[in-house]
């Protein structure tokens, strides 16, 4: 490991570099971005941004997340009744997308990052490759979690047809998006290479 | 001697760099994390393809997305149409994740990559060079066209249950901005760049 020798890799530019006092702030000569060891304060920052989108799940799934009004009367869907609607009309294929995006993806980010943040503080040393793969398997699907907040803003701004039908915004929009940006930053503030420092002792 | 190293981004496993053959990619031989690649083309790759998305992205924002006809009303939007509409329901942070993700992180980041790169084709470095090459690292997961283009479709979908819907020109230049934005990414990367620029520095004290 680069650590154990005293060395670090730029987070920008990926130049070695040596670290000669790891107490003092030292800078990357080629891009003069300052040298990190690790990820500052990778664990707890993580777990910060992971709870506040773990209370925010909540709110995300129990208010809703757009209102219909047509000459049939009002109705307000969660992200969950609005997958149950596509199934009952036909819709499985996309039923299955929307239910992937909205529930499966966030809920295991949740999931595997609790699981990666107690792995590393245990510290837990089998398996780091799987480990490893788990967290950029978590990097990669993040982002497809932000469809329902697109679905909900075309829908909104195409259907306003005064009196036969309009949708509006609900309050859970916002609550959901704030949980795919507060997972998506605790995937960022994670720092892998905490899986392997625990495979190898310092020395 | 440093130089010749590289550290896994995911591991910190140190390792020395080979020279590849284009088109293949250096793996980390611990993790199997992609350390850095050698794109098979030249620079002038990712230069075109950024310049045709910053075409597409033009058209892509310029033309509605969809429309939508009931009973010979219409109604249609763009992309900054339905962050206009979330934000007069008042929902101002939605409608700004929504612009930032689609709008703002994608074109900043072609900005970037083509203020970088056009000059570096010419062997010269731009001012501010550092800085904005961090930016692009900074934005890249931030960037969801790809996410919009599946959530347009799915609207299309779930819309045809309540009327005719008329996929807009907007709509046909978002999927093309798509593939054009992977394109670009694919044929660059920024260790070659930083590379580039050790061979411009070398091929300087030698002058």
């Amino acid at each position: 490991m680069a650590r154990q020798l005293g060395l670090v890799a730029c987070h920008v530019c990926a130049l070695v570099c040596r670290l000669t006092d790891p107490n003092r702030s030292a800078h990357c000569p080629r891009c003069a971005a300052k040298l990190h060891r690790r990820k500052p304060q990778s664990v707890a920052r993580t777990w910060a941004l992971l709870l506040t989108a773990c209370v925010l799940y909540v709110p995300a799934n129990w208010l809703p997340i757009m209102h219909t009004g047509s000459l049939f009367g009002a109705q307000s869907d969660t992200i969950m009744s609005g997958i149950r609607y596509l199934w009952q009309s036909g819709s499985y294929d996309l039923a299955i997308i929307v239910f992937i995006a909205s529930i499966v993806v966030p809920l295991a980010k949740l999931i595997a990052l609790s699981l990666l943040l107690i792995s590393v503080q245990i510290p837990w040393t089998s398996q780091p490759l799987q480990r490893t793969r788990l967290y950029r398997a978590l990097e990669l699907v993040g982002k497809w979690s932000m469809l329902d907040i697109y679905v909900v803003a075309l829908l909104a701004a195409l259907v306003h047809f005064q009196a036969v039908a309009s949708i509006t915004v609900g309050s859970g929009a916002l609550a959901f998006g704030a949980v795919v940006v507060l997972t998506m930053l605790a995937a960022l503030s994670f720092d892998p290479r905490l899986i392997w420092d625990t495979t190898e002792t310092d020395g | 001697m440093l130089s010749a190293l590289i550290a896994c981004h995911d591991c910190d496993l140190l390792q020395a760099k080979i020279a590849l053959a284009p088109g293949s990619s250096a793996r980390c031989v611990r993790c199997g994390a992609t350390l850095y690649q050698r794109p098979r083309h030249h620079i002038d790759y990712p230069i075109a393809w950024a310049i045709t998305a910053v075409a597409l992205f033009t058209i892509a924002n310029a033309f509605p997305v969809l429309s939508l006809e009931i009973q010979g009303h219409q109604t249609s939007t763009t992309l900054v149409g339905a962050a206009v509409t979330m934000q007069h329901q008042g929902m101002p942070l939605v409608a700004a994740l929504v612009l930032g993700t689609t709008l703002i992180a994608p074109s900043l980041g072609l900005v970037a990559m083509l203020y970088v790169l056009i000059p570096l084709r010419f062997g010269r470095l731009m001012p501010g060079f550092v800085a904005l090459t961090r930016l692009l690292q900074t934005i890249a997961p931030w960037g969801m066209i790809e996410v919009f283009v599946l959530g347009l479709l799915v609207s299309l979908v779930k819309l045809q249950h309540l009327a005719t819907v008329i996929p807009g020109i907007g709509l046909w230049a978002f999927i093309a901005l798509m593939l054009t934005s992977v394109a670009a990414t694919a044929t660059y990367d920024p260790h070659l760049i930083w590379q580039h620029i050790a061979d411009l520095d070398a091929a300087d004290d030698i002058l």
